[in-house]
């Protein structure tokens, strides 16, 4: 048997996703709350929409920008949250001793977190994107190739920085809680959700142009208001993401290094 | 002979620092396979951080540890599915049931035939009735229990023991010794046990690492150790250590 924790098994991945179902499963207030603040960001965003572009001929020639963004960047914000939330889970209950002391791997137990969060993010966005047809007309299934583009690249986004979230917790227990709540509205103003990176002094777009979610959201207002679908800012935030991505696994395998040498796997160890 | 390779458990020279404290200072021991350890100490002694490097959740800042004869925690993915422990610091979800619980611990172990082992553990454990209860609505007795269950699931060669019997009542505690010394005789497993209550100690261990500040202050049987010490329980011996009297009485 290797020595090493990059030995895969999707037999640990799956049992590890079949605990966090079940959890999902035991309350239906969690699972309501997963559709809950998606929709009402879609219906605030979407009857402001309606507003500004009964008055303004730019916005009506833009129709959609505001509820496609409140919709990608839900999937940037949410998909995040699923993933910290699943890994929260675990210290709640105190049970990151047990999984840890298994033969479960830190690579397998990212696997099963990042599938919870498409399994979360799935159950919240997918009847928002039908209630945003009923309601507004927008309909994010008809960008099609673009939005599985989109999709892609803001989920590894969430991930990375999931992970991030996770090794802090594991390196400095719950005084990190907040971290895994608050951190991706750091990216809400720097990667241009609702306006275009242009808008932001000249400095701070070079901090906007680093960060993968600043071109998708660029992308989309490509499309809905040029009718263009940019490959280019697709394949340029997707090698960023790589970046972040991989710097995010391991600031999170030095993190569990580090927590090991600390003790602060063992909560409450004399 | 190679001490390390000959023993379940194989701790030289195991130093643990966190910043200005010394939690475990120096400690060596052996422990054959098939054997029931007792780790003895009061509060803040270092057993449990000692239980933690054994098992690989805290690195040593010096010393070894050897488990089936992989290197912790370097080599810990080597034989962690040998190895099981129950702790009263970790804890299972509280919202899933206990027949959820095991089974995916279960799955993380790769036990064979799941259903039926939780079957059997829950029929030996008296957890029958318990299987479709969420773990959280469960008694401190019955959690104890479902903790047990989930550290002999997958039938461990290494079973850890942090003060397995803490916050049970008299009988059930009694009850879960028994069910221990049975697992012991029937797989020949290596037990090692923390615990505070020497009369767990007496009954279930036949060799005793008392640990006092970091140390091991002394070890060995608990026959040899109250003749030694020329007391009548292990927690008359254990008292003598705690408060320095050790040095008088073998000075």
């Amino acid at each position: 048997m290797s020595d090493t924790g990059f030995e895969f098994s999707l037999n640990r991945v799956a049992a590890m996703v079949r605990r966090y179902w079940y959890l999902l499963i035991s309350s239906w207030p969690r699972l309501l709350d997963l559709i809950y603040w998606p929709t009402v960001q879609m219906l605030m965003w979407g009857f402001l929409q309606m507003y500004v572009s009964q008055n303004s001929g730019y916005f009506a020639s833009a129709a959609g920008v505001f509820i496609g963004a409140v919709l990608l960047w839900d999937i940037l914000f949410r998909g995040q949250l699923g993933f910290s939330i699943s890994f929260l889970e675990e210290m709640w209950a105190r049970n990151l001793g047990n999984l840890m002391m298994s033969p479960l791997r830190p690579t397998e137990f990212i696997s099963a977190l990042m599938i919870m969060s498409i399994v979360r993010l799935s159950i919240g966005m997918i009847p928002v994107t039908f209630l945003a047809i009923a309601f507004f007309g927008f309909n994010l299934w008809s960008m099609g190739l673009a939005l599985a583009a989109f999709f892609v690249n803001l989920i590894l986004t969430s991930w990375a920085i999931g992970i991030f979230v996770a090794g802090l917790l594991l390196r400095n227990g719950m005084g990190a809680e907040s971290m895994a709540w608050t951190i991706m509205f750091l990216f809400l103003p720097l990667t241009c959700v609702y306006y275009p990176v242009a808008v932001l002094p000249h400095w701070l777009q070079y901090v906007a142009w680093s960060l993968p979610p600043t071109y998708v959201f660029e992308g989309m207002r490509a499309l809905l208001i040029d009718h263009v679908f940019r490959g280019d800012l697709m394949l340029e935030a997707l090698a960023f993401n790589v970046v972040l991505f991989g710097g995010a696994v391991f600031a999170f395998l030095k993190l569990l290094e580090s927590a090991r040498a600390q003790g602060s796997l063992l909560q409450g160890a004399d | 002979m190679d001490l390390a390779a000959a023993s379940a458990i194989a701790v030289e020279n195991l130093v643990k620092r966190y910043k200005a404290a010394t939690a475990v200072d120096g400690i060596s021991f052996q422990l054959p396979a098939g054997t029931v350890t007792g780790l003895l100490g009061g509060n803040g002694a270092g057993k449990t951080t000692t239980i933690a490097m054994i098992m690989g959740l805290v690195t040593p800042t010096a010393g070894t540890v050897s488990v089936l004869g992989a290197q912790m925690p370097k080599q810990r993915y080597r034989v962690l599915h040998r190895m099981n422990f129950e702790s009263p610091y970790v804890d299972m979800p509280m919202r899933l049931t206990v027949r959820q619980n095991l089974s995916v611990f279960a799955q993380l172990y790769a036990v064979p035939d799941a259903a039926g082992r939780i079957a059997s553990l829950a029929a030996d454990l008296d957890l029958t009735e318990f299987l479709d209860r969420p773990a959280g609505k469960l008694s401190a007795g019955q959690k104890t229990r479902v903790s047990l269950a989930k550290s002999l699931l997958n039938r461990p060669d290494v079973l850890l023991l942090d003060e397995p019997t803490a916050s049970l009542d008299p009988d059930t505690a009694d009850w879960v010794r028994a069910r221990l010394e049975r697992y012991r005789t029937e797989t020949g497993a290596t037990i090692l046990l923390a615990s505070h209550n020497m009369n767990e100690v007496e009954r279930l261990c036949e060799r005793v690492i008392i640990m006092k500040k970091g140390r091991i202050e002394d070890d060995d049987t608990p026959a040899r150790l109250l003749a030694r010490y020329g007391r009548e329980t292990l927690e008359d011996v254990f008292l003598d250590v705690a408060r320095g009297r050790d040095r008088e009485v073998t000075a």
